[in-house]
């Protein structure tokens, strides 16, 4: 029988939340680095026991934590983020150009085939690769050089958020980073296109062509179809069927398309899953109720999946990497909010329950199924 | 010379150390040699208490010495005989910061 492992990040420490495949009871863990905010933490999907931890603190910056053992016990590994070369200078909050500089680490995404292997996305934007397990850390700095002096710093830090590494073709990375947009590379990291046609941004960027600028927050990919894309954008919810030369709005009849997360379900590639919030200047669902949207058609046409969640007086966000999946049979779909809850749904969205409470600020969820 | 450091907690939780730590550090005793030190000692601290490239303190610590602030003083200045005989520990300490 597989256990189920939820990696939560939190504004105070990571918890790890195990069960059986019944997901009925959870054993907690933590907090591990209490007092400390964990961005995310992420497991190798080739060695489920090895786990990153993306530790960080304003008095003490970034540390790399490492476990070989399932999160039992933990070793730091290098937090050596150095760009490389003379990184430049991007565009700062009053139009001056403003110096590259190492803020924290934002995700970690270990690769699908190589235990060894692991990148980081990080504030201010680049993309950092390791090929040894954390020990030591190079930029692919290709990324910076598509119009990197045009990014500028949304609200939450010119911040690289999402990865994608296509399971299928090991030279093709997706990532994408606030307020400059989605890219890819097909030549392992060397060179970088911007994949934003399509995307429109009328409140933010005046020129409805812009290359780069637009505010993505968070992009999904169902292993099976690695040219389709879903994407949370600032506001809209957005899909490609080419691996970003294209992408059209399929925000359909959601109450409001602005939100962070969007996730797959494991087994149903067309099957999406978002939570709109009322707007970008009132981080909280729309009439204080809590309700994930689920579309089974790949966007356009949403449900409200609101059995076991908040129905009144709920404020809460829900962050871009705090909502993650599970691999079972019958798909688990988690996600944390701003109150400490991590809610999950153990029938594809239909009922859902909490099954931890009164955590800190919840930043990331990634849930593994464990041999 | 053994000079003694005090760690804030975080960071005494992260090197595993308990108490204070005992240092040999080479002379002259200042900030940049106390530090080096201790860095090559506990690698791990490493960008905890100065930035990894240019060395500079980090903006929320500060360094205590004799009931004094040396915080703002030059990394290269001499530390009071006393840090240097091991009569007074230098403190590193996580600065107020709340709010």
């Amino acid at each position: 029988m597989s256990n189920v492992r939820v990696l939560v990040g939190t504004r105070k420490g990571a918890f790890i939340l195990t069960s059986d495949e019944k997901r009925e009871q959870w054993d907690v863990s933590g907090p591990h680095f209490g007092g400390w905010e964990i961005y995310h933490l992420k497991g190798s999907a080739v060695n489920p026991n090895r786990i990153y931890v993306s530790q960080s603190s304003g008095w003490f910056g970034q540390l790399l934590q490492r476990s070989d053992d399932g999160g039992q016990t933990w070793e730091p590994v290098s937090n050596d983020f150095a760009y490389q070369g003379n990184p430049g200078t991007h565009q700062w909050y009053d139009g001056t150009q403003h110096p590259w500089e190492f803020n924290r680490v934002w995700h970690l995404e270990p690769s699908p085939t190589d235990p060894e292997t692991i990148y980081a996305g990080v504030e201010d934007a680049a993309l950092f690769r390791s090929g040894d397990g954390g020990q030591s850390w190079q930029e692919l700095p290709g990324l910076r050089s598509v119009k990197g002096n045009l990014w500028q710093p949304g609200a939450g830090g010119m911040c690289l958020h999402t990865i994608i590494l296509d399971p299928n073709n090991p030279n093709r990375i997706f990532v994408a980073i606030s307020a400059a947009g989605a890219f890819r590379t097909d030549d392992g990291g060397e060179t970088w296109q911007s994949i934003n046609r399509g995307l429109k941004s009328d409140f933010e960027l005046p020129d409805p062509d812009a290359d780069v600028g637009h505010c993505v927050h968070n992009i999904a990919m169902h292993p099976s179809q690695p040219d389709v894309l879903f994407m949370q954008k600032h506001w809209d919810v957005m899909r490609t069927d080419n691996a970003g030369e294209e992408w059209q709005e399929v925000s359909g009849n959601l109450p409001t398309d602005f939100g962070f997360p969007i996730a797959v379900h494991a087994h149903e590639p067309e099957t999406i899953y978002v939570v709109p919030i009322k707007s970008d200047s009132e981080h909280y669902p729309p009439e204080g109720k809590l309700r994930v949207y689920r579309s089974r058609t790949g966007g356009n046409e949403w449900e409200a999946l609101t059995n076991g969640l908040p129905q009144s007086n709920c404020y809460v966000n829900i962050l871009r990497d705090a909502m993650a999946v599970d691999t079972l049979d019958s798909c688990g779909i988690y996600f944390g909010t701003t109150d400490g809850h991590v809610y999950a749904s153990f029938d594809s969205g239909d009922t859902w329950s909490p099954i931890i409470s009164n955590l800190p600020r919840v930043m990331s969820v990634e849930v593994q199924v464990v041999p | 010379m053994t000079v003694r450091i005090v760690l804030p907690a975080h960071l005494r939780t992260l090197t595993g150390v308990k108490g204070k730590v005992f240092l040999e550090v080479e002379e002259p005793i200042t900030q940049r040699s106390v530090l080096d030190a201790l860095e090559a000692t506990y690698p791990m601290l490493r960008g905890t208490i100065r930035d990894r490239a240019t060395l500079k303190r980090r903006p929320f610590i500060r360094f205590f010495v004799c009931g004094e602030d040396w915080s703002h003083a030059s990394p290269d200045d001499p530390l009071p005989e006393a840090v240097t005989t091991g009569a007074e520990p230098f403190m590193i300490v996580g600065a107020m910061a709340g709010g």
